[in-house]
């Protein structure tokens, strides 16, 4: 069953996971694959099966069906894998004397690559209290420590699930800044799971979009940047630009209608502005908003 | 800074040849880091790095082992000579185009254009 752990290898490898709790399907069929060295992120709406997949690739949790090797292995039970890997998730417990300095203080006993001067580091620039008991901490700072952790482990797989409740967006964006930073000096893998697509989008490598539990998308971020774009004008106008065009949603107000297309070159943008369309480009938030939220119908082809 | 609906790594292309352009990086000298552009416009280095090989691939950028990158010699000419061939697509066409939109005769855009030409 052991595999040899190669760099080239992918560092997270999924075929045909499904996870069922009792009659619902969590997880359906997910095939992917995660490089090693890349940050991805793992997107899509509440209830969309993220967790679920970061529970499983982390051993907290068995499939039902499917394959699921994280550095080659099983992850369930399997030290070698799991002392590889961080996992920072929004609802972290603690003992409930704790204070943050004991949990930075037993940080290296977990995870071999712990920097104990970038957690100060960290510390101060979140401007943590890590001598004040974990249970009274605010929202935001019980989210600070789980980033601390999840940055100063340095660990080779780190998962972070919805990392920043109750952080301001200053804390946020020095989130951002640090894992840039601490990233480039010590590449490793990262899976980033966020509703806050809009401020992560440029730090993605890779994207991967769940919704009811399949992948709708799986690509390269710079790939999608600007793969779909909105067109709005009038409603024949826009219905002849559209015909034959893959749509992905569309909306119509009166007399006037707009789609989101994608894949539109250099001569389809000249002829739309010919035509009198405005166009306009869809941020990756938006576009896993329609891809995402839009009843089936909306899906269709317009005839 | 970073736009939408643009590749990350074209518009650090870009921004590295306007600054070639317009001066603020001189031949022969050092460019930024992949890493330090990564940090300064807050994207992956992956991606910053893209757009820094694209330069290296077309001649405009090259390395130095163990220092880092550098302005070709003859780079911020080769850049000139290709954004003239690109005008007339990016800024003639749409003028054009909008200028027709508008009800505006190519006589009178061309003494619109006389008229901004005299005070520059």
């Amino acid at each position: 069953m052991t595999a040899t752990l190669t760099q080239t290898d992918a560092v997270v490898s999924v075929g045909g996971l499904t996870k069922r709790f009792g009659s619902f399907t969590a997880v359906d069929d997910v095939s992917f694959s995660v490089q090693p060295n890349t940050i991805n992120g793992l997107l899509g709406r509440n209830g969309a099966g993220k967790t679920t997949i970061m529970q499983i690739l982390t051993g907290q949790d068995f499939p039902t069906a499917g394959d699921v090797r994280v550095f080659g292995e099983a992850p369930a039970e399997n030290p070698r894998v799991l002392s590889n890997i961080s996992f920072i998730k929004e609802s972290q417990r603690y003992p409930d004397d704790f204070q943050p300095r004991h949990v930075f203080e037993s940080a290296p006993w977990f995870f071999e690559n712990w920097d104990g001067d970038l957690a100060a580091r960290l510390v101060e620039d979140f401007r943590l209290p890590v001598k004040r008991r974990i249970k009274k901490l605010s929202r935001g700072q019980l989210s600070a420590v789980g980033v601390i952790v999840g940055l100063a482990a340095r660990a080779p797989l780190t998962f972070f699930d919805e990392p920043y409740l109750g952080l301001d967006a200053v804390a946020r964006q020095l989130f951002y800044d640090r894992l840039l930073e601490d990233y480039a000096e010590h590449p490793r893998t990262v899976i980033l799971s966020t509703h806050l697509i809009d401020e992560v989008a440029n730090l993605l490598e890779h994207v991967i979009v769940l919704d009811k539990g399949r992948i709708i998308i799986d690509e390269d971020a710079e790939r999608l940047r600007g793969s779909a774009t909105t067109v709005v004008g009038t409603r024949s106008a826009v219905d002849a630009f559209a015909e034959g065009r893959e749509v992905i949603a569309r909306e119509s107000v009166g007399g006037l209608a707009s789609v989101t297309v994608t894949g539109l070159d250099d001569a389809s943008r000249r002829q739309a502005a010919q035509t009198g369309l405005e166009l306009s480009t869809v941020s990756l938030q938006q576009l896993i908003v329609r891809k995402t939220n839009a009843p089936d119908t909306e899906f269709e082809n317009p005839s | 800074m970073i736009e939408e609906g643009k590749p990350i790594f074209v518009q650090i292309a870009e921004q590295i040849e306007n600054d070639i352009i317009g001066g603020r990086l001189a031949e022969e000298h050092q460019v930024p880091s992949t890493n330090e552009f990564a940090a300064f416009y807050r994207i992956n280095p992956a991606t910053a790095g893209k757009g820094v090989n694209r330069l290296v691939d077309e001649g405009i950028l090259y390395k130095r082992r163990g220092i880092g990158m550098f302005v070709a010699t003859g780079a911020r000419e080769r850049l000139l000579e290709a954004r003239r061939m690109r005008f007339r697509d990016e800024f003639l066409t749409p003028l054009l185009d909008e200028a027709s939109k508008l009800g505006i005769s190519p006589e009178q855009l061309t003494q619109m254009i006389q008229k901004e030409g005299v005070t520059p």
